[in-house]
């Protein structure tokens, strides 16, 4: 609100002593302007908040008694306050913590739309404060000798209204939930119409314009593939936090993608990403970025096993294979992207191949960090 | 699901099985049809469940290539309701779904085995011949599955274990040679490789095979269907 909650308090009270129409203006404040969320972040209790007014009414009302047996002064204002009071009671809302932790300011048609879950002990409070209000505002004006007939008149005519209105306030309100229900079905058709035309229909756009070219159709497949499996599994709500199965899935899909062989990933067990397994990751990709680059083979299998105390990652190809001792001492891929970064965190690594038999590299690394 | 093995021992491998396929896609059926033509004879379609069990008891195929995911109940119900006519057949999943509790729950339903439909045409030749055999067939992808099962069963169910009688473990475990043969084939080794590797002869391989199978069908402590949830929640809250 931007003025400090005591100093309005302060405020109303000393109005209060002077009108009473203060504290009616309190009230209705009270109850229609919604607590934002500085003020219950102020380290005040929430609770201890929203008991205040509580008080401040109950004192109001006792000087209201006092005035009502006592003068005849404004004799017409102090039921009204009451009144009004007890009405602030019972319009305004049970502001739920969680509305609170919604953060951001609810407009006003929002906080009027919003369920009315009104505390028992504020109904009770509320409901005294009106009847009394009005009880006392009928003594004043006069007209309490004919109270029993106005309230049979009043009961008739309300049952009729209710009657004839009834039903069709009821339809208003079921409509209104179907309305919202619709609404929602409708948000969600948009949002995944939205993402079928941001992936699915550009990739299709693009497969035709490439038809010419197998290999590139095949990956654009794969990877759109890919795409709407992760999206289809993934829950809502999920954190995106990286484990160990999510980041090799991403490694194998980058380089199936820049090299055009297909990957085969199977994971079992997993765990959040550390400073090791990135470095499992790491040699895995550089495993698969050989085998997709120099076998030749028509695909490349990953496993991993990761267990609570060790993790196991296996890449193999059936492509051309090679002599590991052949290989020249200035092409660094292997022997330090692979064996000696896993060397480096304590792991290590095994290079199966023969020529003609494939490839395998094998990762294997204790977990200290589980 | 008890009697096949002593069927199997007298059914030699067979050159051309006849094959019914099972898919609501229409494209694909007559995809697979064309490449698998030359290979295996295939007797029949399907595009719903009504129909499947219909051309499946007319047929009597040796193996049905089944899609997991159909409208109006999907493979699982197309396994229920032909098992009780027709024991014979032998059903091989083909599924788009990675999703671990699908595939799971068709493996359980009866199936023999379970291919991605991204196979190629001499590989998904090669799988039915071996269903068709009495073999398993367990793709890298399904092994990796089974291993998860199997391994989370093992970790979580301290409590669950004591409710079960002792006769009940020999299902819900898996014995150490089974699960190197499994660790092999999501390696992606071919059973002869795996043979090879573990200096075993092919038959044994086979036969872990198939008894994993047998153990992930009627295994009742792991709850498999209700298993692949509590992975991705355990993956996620784990260690």
């Amino acid at each position: 609100m931007g003025v400090e909650v005591l100093v309005v308090r302060v405020m109303t009270v000393m109005a209060a002593t002077v009108g009473g129409l203060g504290v009616a203006a309190y009230a209705m404040a009270w109850a229609l302007i919604p607590a934002t969320p500085d003020s219950t972040r102020s380290g005040r209790r929430p609770g201890a908040w929203r008991q205040a007014p509580l008080i401040v009414l109950t004192v109001a009302a006792l000087f209201a008694g006092i005035h009502l047996a006592g003068s005849h002064v404004g004799e017409g204002l102090w039921p009204l306050v009451l009144g009004v009071c007890g009405m602030a009671l019972l319009w305004r809302p049970a502001v739920a913590e969680s509305d609170a932790l919604d953060g951001g300011r609810p407009t006003l048609r929002e906080y009027l739309n919003r369920p009315a879950r009104v505390g028992a002990p504020r109904l009770i409070a509320g409901g005294l404060f009106v009847a009394f209000g009005s009880a006392a505002l009928l003594h004043a004006v006069g007209v309490q000798h004919s109270l029993g007939k106005a309230i049979w008149a009043v009961a008739i005519i309300g049952l009729v209204v209710g009657l004839v209105v009834g039903p069709w306030v009821v339809r208003l309100g079921s409509s209104l939930s179907f309305e919202r229900a619709a609404r929602i079905r409708e948000q969600e058709r948009a949002e995944v119409a939205a993402h079928l035309h941001d992936s699915v229909l550009q990739t299709l756009a693009l497969i035709q314009k490439r038809a010419g070219d197998p290999r590139e159709v095949a990956g654009l497949a794969r990877r759109q593939e890919r795409e709407l499996r992760s999206w289809l599994l993934k829950r809502p709500g999920e954190p995106e936090q990286d484990s160990a199965a999510v980041a090799l899935e991403r490694a194998a899909a980058e380089v199936e993608e820049l090299h055009g062989v297909p990957i085969e990933v199977v994971t079992v067990g997993d765990a959040p990403l550390s400073g090791g397994l990135e470095a499992v990751v790491q040699a895995a990709r550089e495993a698969m970025t050989n085998a997709a680059k120099f076998a030749g083979s028509e695909r490349v299998d990953l496993y991993a096993e990761v267990e609570d105390d060790r993790v196991e990652v296996f890449v193999r190809d059936r492509g051309v294979g090679f002599d590991l001792e052949a290989i020249p001492a200035d092409r660094r891929g292997v022997r330090d992207s692979i064996i000696a970064r896993m060397e480096r965190h304590h792991g290590r690594a095994t290079v199966k191949s023969r020529p003609g038999e494939g490839t395998e590299v094998e990762l294997v690394m204790e977990r200290s960090d589980a | 699901m008890t009697s096949k093995p002593a069927r199997d021992a007298g059914g030699a491998p067979v050159d051309k099985p006849r094959v019914v396929i099972v898919d609501d896609h229409h494209l694909f059926r007559s995809g697979v049809r064309a490449e698998l033509g030359e290979e295996l004879v295939v007797v029949g379609d399907a595009g719903s469940v009504e129909q499947a069990v219909a051309v499946i008891g007319e047929k009597r195929p040796d193996v049905v290539l089944l899609d997991v995911h159909m409208p109006d109940g999907g493979g699982v119900e197309v396994i229920a309701r032909v098992c009780e006519e027709c024991p014979e057949v032998r059903f091989l999943a083909l599924s788009v779904s990675d999703a671990a509790e699908d595939v799971i729950a068709v493996i359980r339903a009866g199936a023999r085995g379970y291919v991605t439909k991204t196979i190629s045409g001499a590989e998904l030749a090669e799988a039915v011949r071996q269903v068709a055999g009495g073999d398993a067939v367990f793709s890298p992808r399904l092994a990796g599955f089974v291993l998860d099962a199997f391994a989370q069963g093992a970790g979580a169910s301290d409590a669950g274990a004591q409710e079960h009688l002792a006769d009940d473990r020999d299902l819900d475990q898996l014995t150490p040679r089974e699960r190197e043969v499994l660790r092999h084939i999501a390696r992606g080794y071919m059973y002869k490789e795996v043979a090879q590797t573990l200096g075993i002869s092919v038959k044994t391989v086979e036969a872990h095979v198939s008894a994993v199978l047998r153990k992930l069908q009627l295994s009742s402590r792991h709850e498999l269907s209700r298993w692949a949830v509590q992975r991705r929640l355990v993956s996620l809250d784990g260690p």
